[in-house]
């Protein structure tokens, strides 16, 4: 038997694009349509203020891949494409809820209230992210692919058992899924029926890998052998993303267990700035997901519902400017560390040793000052 | 009759443990134990019996069988202020949440400076001796102690085993807690009134003048053993049991081998790497001049730990112990 024979594969309609099971509210040529489990309400206000999130969190990360051509950052990872699937989530995220990022969830971060310039430090090598997890209920970015994913159900528990009223919101990607931790937090969470929502952004690739390397089935598919429900939406559509999200989290809260979210969508960008991916895709298939834009067509919606003008779209751009400057501004002068920072919160309680071998970095240190001095 | 008090009781080192968690969790309801079969079995050796019946499902978890889950989810339980005790059932299924361990447990403190708490014992049993099938007798220590962000502890009799543990849960930093198997079923009297010393020191548990023996977990009444043996020939070991394995407390050993000359390290790790090196070296650059030998280690053998019935050939025991003794004199 061929591999076609089973029904999925490369050469399934329903595996290769998204197929019926898409949850959309906002066509890519901007229409609102209707979806029979999924509703929302939401004003002109509320719209204009998710168009200026989305262009804004393009600004910023146009900016910091420019910046990382001119040798300012070391390296970032773009979340061009995804800005529909991550202002979806944010903006469906409540106060008590607490988010687990990797380490792309520029957008969501952005909805958390995070500065672009500490994730910016990150990737200039200042540090591991320079915000306050705590404060802005927006975890630091976890590089080991999916491990935060337990992280989040773990959270979520804690909440199940100190009465907290919110629940987790677990980011990964498609390849993630193949990670061990991410099926055994699929596991945990059905068993203890934790309050977390897994919202996997199916970008289509895991850096060169197709997502046929990592599945046979589509993905929200597989939540159903976990015990949950798992289900597809249009990642490039905001509204659809942000009714989705809303609905699972509403359900976690109330003791309803987790919910799969599958957001469809396209890694515009490389995988990072130290990625080429003309060596493992056609400039065609780039082509074709343009034309799913996620901010075109919120743009599209505005201006055909006459809910924004020529003015707001300026105003927009002009502020997009503004803030692209001061991130260029705050990362060229954002200062390096100290050195001996390294040895700061290594332990909440330091240990004598390496008190120890702090003191002797810094007595290294001056001594190259005193040899100075005495030169 | 009054009725008799008594504040000592005999007591073996699992029931000490299972002792010490019970007021650990007494004493502060953000403590929780998680870890396969630690509910109404009360573990596969019976550490957490009786927890679960009197502290309920939601404090004593039954986790689904997956190491790397059990640690990954305690790193969310400490993110939102609980205290994760998170057993691990053999020393040879830590590998599974090796990661979570290392990449994770360790660094999140640092990684957030300081915002996102990591108080996460991990008990472990440890050590062979018991005839267990393959992964059942490993002394893995070595990798943790060489994972900064990590604090590893070992205990060696109950009387240690049920302050340490406590201590260990209300410890800010995770720390690696490994338990002596083949020593849980000895005894000792434990007084639960008395005031313990902190818990990253170590302590000379045998004086003695001729040659210093260090030494941590099940390794420690093997050493003493060994002390007792040689006495009658007029050698005086001093015997030492390290408690802590990171943050190693060497000052009580370096006061040890400047008056003794001489020092060997023993543990049922493998030699090559492992922490009698670290010891030795640390040892060689304090007390150079006087040291009358060099340092030796005794420990495993670099293979895989053997099957069952060659184990004894494997791990050190008196005779090894003595025999490393009688070459530091030679030199």
């Amino acid at each position: 038997m061929s591999s076609g024979d089973i029904g999925v594969g490369p050469g399934d309609s329903s595996f290769a694009e998204a197929g019926p099971e898409l949850i959309q509210l906002l066509t890519p040529e901007g229409e609102r349509v209707e979806h029979p489990d999924y509703s929302i309400e939401i004003s002109p206000e509320e719209l204009r203020a998710i168009y200026r999130d989305l262009a804004l969190v393009r600004r910023i990360d146009v900016e910091a891949t420019a910046l990382q051509r001119q040798g300012e950052l070391g390296i970032w990872a773009s979340l061009l494409g995804q800005e529909g699937a991550q202002i979806g989530a944010g903006w469906a995220l409540e106060a008590d809820d607490m988010a687990f990022p990797t380490y792309r969830e520029h957008g969501v971060a952005w909805c958390r209230k995070v500065d672009p310039l500490d994730i910016i430090s990150l990737f200039r090598g200042c540090d591991n992210g320079a915000w306050d997890p705590v404060a802005t209920m927006f975890n630091l970015y976890t590089v080991v692919i999916g491990a935060q994913c337990l992280h989040a159900v773990g959270y979520a528990m804690g909440m199940q058992r100190d009465g907290g009223n919110g629940a987790t919101l677990a980011f990964f990607g498609d390849g993630a899924t193949s990670q061990g931790d991410v099926n055994e937090s699929f596991i945990w969470a059905s068993v203890f029926a934790a309050p977390v929502v897994f919202f996997c952004q199916n970008n289509q690739y895991a850096i060169s890998e197709p997502i046929e390397k990592q599945s046979r089935i589509p993905l929200f598919q597989r939540a159903r052998g976990f015990g949950f429900p798992g289900v597809r939406v249009d990642g490039n559509d905001v509204l659809a993303v942000l009714a989705v999200t809303r609905k699972a989290l509403d359900a976690a809260r109330t003791g309803q267990g987790p919910t799969f979210i599958e957001a469809y969508t396209y890694r515009m960008g490389a995988h990072t700035t130290s990625d080429d991916p003309s060596r493992y895709r056609l400039a065609s298939e780039m082509e074709a997901w343009k034309l799913k834009d996620p901010i075109e067509r919120v743009r599209a919606y505005l201006i055909r519902s006459g809910y924004a003008d020529a003015d707001f779209f300026a105003g927009i751009d002009a502020e997009a400017d503004e803030l692209a400057a001061r991130i260029r501004q705050g990362t060229v002068e954002m200062p390096d560390p100290d050195p001996d920072s390294m040895f700061a919160n290594v332990y909440a309680e330091q240990t004598p040793y390496l008190t120890e071998q702090a003191a002797g970095f810094a007595e290294y240190h001056a001594s190259f000052a005193t040899a100075e001095q005495e030169a | 009759m009054a009725p008799v008090t008594r504040p000592s009781t005999s007591v073996t080192l699992g029931k000490a443990i299972n002792m010490g968690l019970r007021k650990a969790m007494e004493d502060d309801p953000k403590v929780l134990l998680m870890g396969e079969d630690i509910g109404k079995l009360g573990g596969v050796f019976r550490v957490t019996d009786g927890l679960q019946k009197d502290f309920g499902e939601d404090r004593v978890i039954d986790t689904p069988l997956a190491e790397s889950g059990i640690l990954g989810t305690a790193v969310g339980l400490a993110m939102r202020g609980f205290r994760p005790v998170c057993e691990i059932q053999f020393d040879g299924f830590i590998f599974p949440a090796y990661n979570q361990i290392v990449t994770q447990v360790a660094k999140i403190h640092s990684r957030s400076r300081g915002k996102l708490p990591m108080r996460i014992v991990i008990r472990v049993p440890f050590g062979g001796g018991i005839g267990a099938v393959e992964h059942h007798s490993e002394s893995p220590e070595a990798y943790f102690s060489h994972t900064a962000g990590l604090k590893v502890v070992a205990c060696s009799n109950p009387v240690d085993a049920y302050w340490m543990i406590q201590q260990a849960i209300r410890a800010e930093d995770p720390v690696l807690f490994f338990e002596p198997k083949r020593r849980y079923w000895e005894k000792a009297e434990l007084d639960t009134s008395a005031t313990p010393g902190p818990l990253f020191v170590t302590s000379v548990v045998r004086p003695g003048d001729d040659c210093t023996v260090l030494a941590y977990g099940p390794m420690v009444k093997t050493s003493l053993q060994a002390a007792s043996a040689v006495e009658a020939e007029g050698r005086s070991l001093e015997v030492i049991d390290l408690r802590t394995l990171s943050p190693l407390d060497l000052d009580p050993v370096y006061d040890s081998v400047r008056r003794t000359g001489r020092c060997v390290v023993v543990h049922e790790a493998p030699t090559n790497l492992g922490l009698g090196a670290e010891i030795a070296a640390r040892i060689t650059e304090r007390c150079f001049y006087s040291l009358e030998a060099p340092v030796l280690r005794v420990g495993g053998y670099d293979t895989p730990y053997p099957p069952s019935k060659i184990e004894e050939d494997y791990l050190p025991d008196l005779d090894r112990v003595l025999d490393a003794v009688d070459r530091t004199f030679a030199f």
